[in-house]
C-alpha cells in the first residue's frame, strides 16, 4: 500500500471530520426540525477514522457494502451530503429518492453497492460481489463492513468460508464497538468472554485475522491496506478486526409516533451505569486526536485545522438547509421501482 | 423445430442456451459440477459454474451481491424447502434492494428450486411453499406444468432484471413434452389455456395442471366441458384471462397443491371475487391439499392431495349435478 503524503493526511482527516459533522446535525435535527427524522437512525461517530482508514485504501473502481449504520462511507466515498440528509429526511432529493432512509444508503457510481439493515445479511452479498470482481478479472477488491454482533449470524461463518475457499478479493471489516445494541460483546461471543480478540475468528475459515485500533486511522489505512494488497494479488480474504468506540446510543429511541425521537445517553452509562468507560472513549475521541497527532507532526497547523472545521461545519449546515427545503415525493411515486 | 424431451432437460437447456448468449449468467449450488465431467462445467468453466457448501444464506446472498454486481446468477437450490434455511435473502434482501435504492440497483437473480414431491418424501420435502412468495413485492414466481414452459420460463426468468422464483414441480421431472428448439421464451403474467371449455372454469398450477385435464375428460364424458387454465406465473398473475373465463362460464374451481390459507387459490378467488363477482353463478370452489403436513405412507398421502376424483366432484357441486358431499 502507498505510503501516506502530507495532502492524503489531511484529506482522512477533512473526511473524519465531515463524518463527524454530519452525524453530529443529524443528531441535532431531532432537537431544531422535531419530526422530521422518521424511524432508526444509526451514526458513525466513533468509528470515523475506522472508516477513513479503510476507505483510503480503495482504487476507484473498487466496491463495498456495509450496514444500516451507514452515513460514514458514502461521506467519504463522494457522496453529495445534501443529498444524503435530503434522503434521512425523506425527500425526493435524497440519494435513493426517500425510498430507503437513513439505513440503505447507496452510490453505485462510487461503488458503495448498499446495505442490508437485517444484522450479518450484507455479508454473503459483498462475499457475491467479490465472486464477481473475482470473475471479471480487472483487480477489483470489496470492502465488507459490519459490526461484532454480526460475527454469530450464520451468514458471517458461511461466508467467510465460500471466501476463504474461493480465494475471493474481498476484506472482511468488523467495527468491533463492544456493543450489539445494549449487549455487551463479553455476553455473547465466546472469544470476548475467554478474552481473545474477535479477530480469532478467521482461524476457523484458514485465512489471516488481525486486530487494529480503529482510533487510529494510519493503523487502520496499514492493516485494511495490506489485506486489500493481498486481496488484490490473489491471496484470498481477511478479516480485520478494528477497535471502535461507538460515541452515540446504538439509535435514537424506538418509539410510536406521537412521541419526539432524541438519542439517549450511551448504553455505557444509561444501562450499564459505566460512566468511566464512556468519558475513557471520549477522551480518546479519534478526531481530536488525530488533529493533534498531525499538529504535532507539522502536518497541518492548527489554523489550517480551524479553517477546515469551518469549512465541514457550513458544508453540513447546507445540508441540513437543503434538505429541510426539498419537496417530499410524489405519494404515488411509491408504486415507482417495484420491479426493474 | 419441436420435439419431445423430458421436463428437466428443458430446463437444463434453458440455462445452457442462457449461459452462452450471456458471459454474465452464472451457475452455482450444492452439490453441482463436482467433477470435469460435468456437462455445464466442460461448457462455461469454473468461473461460472461451482459448487458450493450447504450454506443457503451465503448462496443466495452471493446471488443478491453477484447480481448487484453485474452478473445473472442462477442458484441451485434443489429443493424450495431448503429457501426456508435463508429467507431473510428471498425475501427481505432480494427484492428490496431495487426499491430502496431509488431505483439505482437491480438484482437480476433466479432462485431455482424444485417443490412438491409428493413421492413418500414425507413432511420436509413435500411442500408446496409458493404462495408465501405471492405477497412480497418485487419478487416473481414462476411454476412451469409442461417442458416447453420449464424451458422458455427459465430463459425468461434469466433475461429478467428481477429476483425470480422458479418453482419446478418435482414429479414432473421425466414428464416428456413437445419443446421448441433453440432460443425459446415464455412471457409472464400470460395464462395458457390448456382445454377450452364453456361450462366451468378450473385453474391450476404445475402437477395439478395435469390432475385439471384428466378430470375434465371424466367430465366431458358426462357432457361437462371444463376449462382448465394455467397461470404459468403467480407473480405477475393473469387475473384479465381468469376472468374473460368466468365470464364465459360463470362457474369456478380453483385447485392447488398447497394447503388452502397458504394456496395461490385462495388468492386468486379474492381477485375473481373482487373484479369477476357480477359473473359468478355460484360460490367459488377451492379443490387444495388438506391442512396436515404431508404423510410419508402411500394412502395418506394421497388423501390430503387433490387428484382428479376430487376436482370432477368439485365441478359437479359447482354444476348443480351432484349432491353436496356430507
Amino acid at each position: 500500500m502507498k505510503e501516506l503524503d502530507g495532502d492524503r493526511l489531511i484529506w482522512m482527516y477533512t473526511q473524519m471530520l465531515r463524518i463527524r459533522e454530519f452525524e453530529e446535525r443529524v443528531k441535532h435535527t431531532f432537537e431544531e426540525y422535531p419530526g422530521v427524522i422518521r424511524g432508526h437512525t444509526h451514526l458513525a461517530d466513533g468509528a470515523e477514522a475506522s472508516i477513513v482508514g479503510s476507505l483510503a485504501t480503495l482504487r476507484p473502481d473498487d466496491q463495498l457494502m456495509a450496514t444500516y449504520r451507514c452515513h460514514g462511507y458514502p461521506l467519504t466515498l463522494g457522496t453529495s451530503p445534501d443529498a444524503m440528509m435530503a434522503e434521512i429526511y425523506g425527500r425526493s432529493t435524497g440519494v435513493c429518492g426517500g425510498y430507503g432512509g437513513s439505513m440503505h444508503l447507496v452510490d453505485t457510481e462510487r461503488g458503495f453497492l448498499g446495505t442490508s439493515g437485517i444484522v450479518g445479511q450484507g455479508i454473503p452479498q459483498a462475499t457475491g460481489v467479490a465472486y464477481a470482481a473475482q470473475i471479471r478479472k480487472q483487480g477489483q477488491v470489496v470492502l465488507c463492513f459490519f459490526g461484532d454482533g454480526a460475527s454469530k449470524q450464520g451468514a458471517f461463518s458461511e461466508s467467510l468460508n465460500v471466501a476463504s475457499l474461493w480465494k475471493l478479493p474481498i476484506v472482511y471489516v468488523m467495527e468491533n464497538n463492544s456493543y450489539n445494541v445494549v449487549t455487551r460483546v463479553e455476553q455473547e461471543d465466546a472469544n470476548a468472554a475467554a478474552g481473545e480478540p474477535l479477530a480469532v475468528k478467521a482461524k476457523a475459515f484458514s485465512m489471516p485475522g488481525v486486530t487494529v485500533d480503529g482510533g487510529d486511522p494510519v493503523a487502520v489505512y496499514d492493516a485494511v491496506g495490506a489485506a486489500v494488497d493481498r486481496a488484490r494479488a490473489g491471496g484470498g480474504p481477511t478479516l480485520v478486526e478494528s477497535k471502535v468506540y461507538r460515541l452515540s446510543a446504538h439509535g435514537n429511541i424506538i418509539a410510536p409516533p406521537g412521541v419526539p425521537l432524541h438519542y439517549p445517553e450511551h448504553e455505557a452509562i444509561e444501562v450499564f451505569g459505566a460512566r468511566e468507560e464512556y468519558e475513557a472513549a471520549k477522551r480518546g475521541d479519534p478526531v481530536p486526536r488525530f488533529r493533534a497527532h498531525l499538529i504535532t507532526a507539522g502536518t497541518l497547523s492548527a489554523e489550517e485545522a480551524d479553517r477546515i472545521a469551518a469549512d465541514v461545519r457550513e458544508e453540513m449546515q447546507a445540508a441540513v438547509a437543503f434538505g429541510i427545503a426539498s419537496p417530499f415525493p410524489a405519494p404515488e411515486a411509491a408504486l415507482n421501482h417495484v420491479y426493474a | 423445430m419441436a420435439r419431445e424431451i423430458p421436463y428437466i432437460a428443458a430446463i437444463n437447456e434453458a440455462i445452457h442456451l442462457e449461459m452462452a448468449r450471456d458471459d454474465s449468467v452464472l451457475y452455482f449450488g450444492q452439490n453441482l459440477a463436482t467433477t470435469e465431467n460435468d456437462e455445464f462445467l466442460k461448457a462455461f468453466g469454473h468461473d461460472r459454474v461451482r459448487v458450493t457448501p450447504i450454506s443457503e444464506t451465503a448462496e443466495i446472498g452471493m446471488g443478491v451481491g453477484a447480481a448487484l454486481a453485474g452478473m445473472r446468477p442462477v442458484v441451485e437450490l434443489y429443493m424450495a424447502e431448503f429457501m426456508l434455511v435463508a429467507m431473510d435473502q428471498v425475501v427481505n434482501e432480494a427484492p428490496r434492494f431495487r426499491y430502496m435504492s431509488g431505483g439505482r440497483v437491480k438484482v437480476p437473480l433466479v432462485l431455482k428450486a424444485g417443490y412438491g414431491f409428493t413421492a413418500g418424501w414425507a413432511g420436509q420435502h413435500t411442500g408446496s411453499i409458493y404462495g408465501m412468495f405471492m405477497g412480497i413485492p418485487g419478487l416473481k414466481v414462476v411454476l412451469p406444468s409442461t417442458a416447453a414452459d420449464a424451458k422458455g420460463l427459465m430463459a425468461t426468468a434469466i433475461r429478467d432484471d428481477n429476483p425470480v422464483c422458479y418453482f419446478h414441480h418435482y414429479l414432473l421431472t421425466l414428464e416428456p413434452g413437445e419443446v421448441p428448439e433453440g432460443e425459446y421464451l415464455v412471457p409472464f403474467g400470460q395464462a395458457a389455456i390448456r382445454r377450452a371449455g364453456r361450462d366451468v372454469t378450473i385453474v391450476a398450477t404445475g402437477w395439478t395442471v395435469g390432475r385439471a385435464l384428466a378430470a375434465a375428460e371424466l367430465l366431458a364424458a358426462e357432457g361437462v366441458e371444463a376449462e382448465v387454465i394455467d397461470p404459468r406465473t403467480l407473480v405477475p398473475l393473469d387475473i384479465a384471462t381468469i376472468v374473460t373465463s368466468v365470464e364465459k362460464t360463470g362457474r369456478v374451481v380453483l385447485v392447488d397443491q398447497a394447503p388452502r390459507h397458504a394456496s395461490a387459490s385462495a388468492v386468486i378467488a379474492a381477485e375473481i371475487a373482487d373484479v369477476g363477482f357480477s359473473a359468478l353463478k355460484g360460490a367459488i370452489k377451492q379443490v387444495t391439499a388438506l391442512d396436515a403436513t404431508v404423510p410419508y405412507s402411500e394412502p395418506m398421502e394421497a388423501f390430503v392431495l387433490p387428484d382428479e376424483g376430487k376436482i370432477a366432484g368439485a365441478v359437479r357441486e359447482v354444476l348443480g349435478t351432484a349432491p353436496v358431499a356430507a
